[in-house]
């Protein structure tokens, strides 16, 4: 750990900074053990021709991505993209321009794939893949979080994920695994979750929540696991049972369930909705996590799946499962699978299956962060955009008093918390500090101004990072909330009555 | 092709063979990018969710290019100009090549005389713009300088052929219409002439191997040209193992 972790001070206003070349070209996470790579089937480390391997990796991924070999070609470096990114306005390192990332890879694109920079690798900026091109991958290509802000602001829809994406299954072949994203994936993979969390460990854990929630309310609000013919497959990221203020979400769900009268249960065996095999890229991962969720939604004869509070896993769900691990034709066909837990709660609001006393939330003045993946990967409802006015419509119906951030912040336009896209690391504890910083700016700004103290979210890598990197900016932690949090505290629990 | 000086059969060489190079190229570029699987829905979000939707969403990006505009007021206003003036002074260069003029293109010859001055001068904006921007000069690439400095020097040597050394349009439109016919005649001796279709060439030749294929780029990118449905339509990557 870092001991004093450099933070970009609070101005009132989100500037684009002179460039600092190299800030950052220090900051890499730890890379993964023989046994890590192992585990998804890379090679346990750096093969003698990585070279080789690396540039045969390219020519595989170019003839199976459109989006990565449309994105190598049609980049002017207009320069649209360059000051939208939360970690060049964080860090100032100038390879943390979007398009300047994307050289990075395209640089050795041109020298081996295209004729102008087989010939002219001088005028075409065509380089080899050296060791020096290897460093600053493994470096730049982990200061991505996958959030597709860029995306948004390219002319021609470059996103800059598909090309980190890209990078780090070409690095992972060539065996330069990256710890976190590779040691967790081998405990989803091997146990079920990304915590690495047994079946009696997680059945110990919602008994708990069990005795906890009747404590407080006095109503046996029930937390079932592994409950064949239940309604419901609740497939929840496993932070929610343990994190802080994850965990306040999930008995939001519970109780949400519990009101509406509607079974449930928790799979031992799929008790995680992050998928880091979208991180790393590697599509054949990614199908494997997502089957362990269709194989459990099989198992226990449910008709339906609803998943909770994830960014990413979201966007995974939403726009990839289909395609995963489609089509849900075993399932209920009257209910979209699946189904975000904000859809499913305001759905039943709406037509009043469940009631809220919204005085209960008098004590706060709430904000949303719109998490990355949601907003630009994603979904909710019906209709275009239903992924912003959904998560507002909840918080409105359960809190009096709803302010907005600056709106170059919210919505499509949102920042990345700073540690998506596998990059919630200790090693990596500086990039973080720096990343959140667009995001510390505009929520300062509304605590300052209009009195904002909870800062509502539906991400568990959000909420993971924002309680730990907030302090650095003199934000305090419990400012990050749950989403189904706010939901928990103001819904009103029928059993309740005489307690 | 008997009785064409040497310079003229140098000249209608180049012409039919960095023609066929441009369109082959071109096409070739085209047919890989329609033929490369897109395995997952990853159009950026909000996105339509309807073909209608994506269609309008690809014609914003195209004629007002409405993402450039949401992240750069500066250069949207800089490229758009520069895009708007290459498009109408490429209009008024078909009068160079058909017999009779369209009436379209009759229109374009007033106005692409203006566009023809406002090319250098955007291209001359949009290079100091690479060279004083901080972030843009850390980006720019020799590429990107030659591209600009190309087409500046296309577009100036076609103005001084209309303002200064005024080039024999007809003895220039009965080159390009025999080359047009396949029954070339001799090439025009004006030497301004000859250069402005030297470099014309060169650009044509490097067209399909370089960034300028940025123009196909935006139809075939998926962050902007799928439906977002993926709920409701199965999307099948076709080289995943089942």
């Amino acid at each position: 750990m870092v001991d004093k972790i450099e933070t970009p001070e609070l101005t009132g206003e989100i500037k684009i900074p002179k460039i600092e070349p190299g800030a950052t070209s220090h900051y890499r996470p730890n890379q993964a053990s023989e046994k890590h790579n192992n585990n998804l089937g890379f090679p346990g480390t750096r093969v003698e021709n990585w070279q080789e391997k690396s540039i045969e990796k390219m020519d595989d991924l170019l003839s199976k991505y459109k989006s990565l070999l449309v994105y190598l070609d049609s980049c002017v470096r207009c320069g649209s993209c360059a000051d939208k990114c939360h970690y060049f306005l964080g860090t100032k390192d100038p390879n943390n321009m979007p398009v300047a990332r994307q050289e990075l890879m395209r640089k050795v694109y041109r020298k081996n794939f295209t004729v102008g920079g087989s010939l002219f690798p001088v005028l075409s900026g065509a380089e080899d893949l050296t060791e020096d091109v290897m460093t600053e991958w493994y470096s730049y290509f982990h200061q991505c979080s996958q959030c597709r802000r860029c995306s948004v602001y390219c002319p021609y829809g470059i996103d800059t994920a598909e090309i980190s994406m890209a990078a780090r299954e070409i690095m992972d072949t060539a065996g330069i695994g990256q710890k976190y994203c590779n040691e967790i994936l081998g405990k989803v993979m091997d146990v079920g979750n990304n915590l690495g969390l047994t079946k009696p460990a997680l059945a110990n854990t919602l008994e708990f929540l069990e005795e906890d929630v009747e404590e407080e309310t006095g109503v046996p609000v029930k937390f079932p696991l592994d409950q064949e013919g239940a309604d419901v497959l609740l497939i929840a990221p496993s932070a929610d049972f343990f994190s802080t203020p994850h965990i306040e979400g999930f008995m939001g769900y519970a109780k949400v369930f519990h009101e509406a009268g509607i079974s449930w249960t928790v799979s031992s065996y799929a008790s995680e909705f992050a998928n880091f095999g979208m991180f790393i890229g590697n599509y054949e991962t990614m199908q494997k996590v997502a089957t362990r969720i269709k194989d459990a939604a099989r198992e226990l004869k449910v008709k339906r799946v609803i998943v909770g509070e994830c960014g990413h896993a979201w966007r995974v769900a939403y726009s990839f499962w289909n395609t995963l691990i489609g089509p849900f034709d075993f399932l209920d066909k009257k209910y979209k699978n699946p189904t975000h837990i904000c859809e499913f709660t305001l759905e039943l609001l709406d037509r009043d299956a469940i009631k809220v006393d919204l005085t209960a939330n008098d004590n706060r003045v709430v904000t949303f962060h719109d998490s990355c993946n949601v907003s630009r990967g994603s979904r909710m409802g019906d209709s275009s955009g239903g992924q912003f006015e959904i998560p507002r419509k909840l918080i409105k119906k359960v809190c009096g008093n709803f302010v907005e951030m600056d709106s170059e912040t919210i919505r499509e336009l949102t920042f990345c918390c700073g540690g998506g896209g596998g990059l919630l690391t200790d090693e990596l504890i500086e990039l973080r500090v720096q990343g959140a910083l667009p995001r510390a700016e505009a929520l300062h700004e509304v605590m300052k101004e209009r009195g904002v103290n909870t800062m509502a979210m539906i991400c568990a890598i959000c909420k993971a990072q924002f309680t730990k990197v907030l302090p650095s900016y003199g934000i305090d932690m419990e400012v990050v909330a749950s989403l189904h949090q706010l939901v928990s505290d103001a819904i009103v629990l029928k059993g309740k009555v005489g307690v | 092709m008997g009785g064409l000086s040497a310079l003229s059969v140098l000249f209608v060489f180049l012409s039919y063979a960095v023609t066929t190079l441009f369109i082959v190229g071109f096409l070739a570029k085209i047919f890989k990018y329609a033929t490369t699987p897109a395995p997952l829905k990853i159009p950026t979000t909000p996105a339509p969710t309807s073909r209608g939707g994506v269609a309008a969403r690809l014609l914003g990006e195209l004629l007002l290019f409405t993402s450039l505009f949401r992240g750069n007021k500066w250069t949207w206003i800089g490229g758009y100009l520069f895009h708007f003036a290459l498009a109408l002074v490429l209009l008024r260069h078909l009068r160079y090549f058909l017999v009779p003029v369209p009436e379209l293109v009759s229109f374009a010859t007033e106005v692409g005389i203006w566009a023809g001055v406002l090319l250098p001068i955007t291209a001359i904006y949009l290079f100091l713009r690479r060279v004083l921007v901080d972030r843009l000069k850390y980006i720019s690439t020799g590429a990107d300088y030659f591209v600009l400095i190309l087409i500046g020097l296309i577009a100036i040597t076609g103005l001084v052929m209309k303002f200064s050394f005024r080039a024999d349009i007809t003895s220039v439109k009965e080159f390009m219409v025999s080359l047009i016919s396949l029954s070339p005649v001799n090439i025009p001796m004006d030497p301004v002439f000859i250069l402005h279709l030297t470099l014309v060439l060169v650009l044509m030749a490097y067209f399909p191997f370089s960034k300028l294929i940025h123009m196909g780029g935006v139809f075939f990118s998926p962050s902007r040209n799928q439906v977002d449905n993926s709920r409701d339509v199965r999307h099948v990557n076709p080289w995943a193992k089942r």
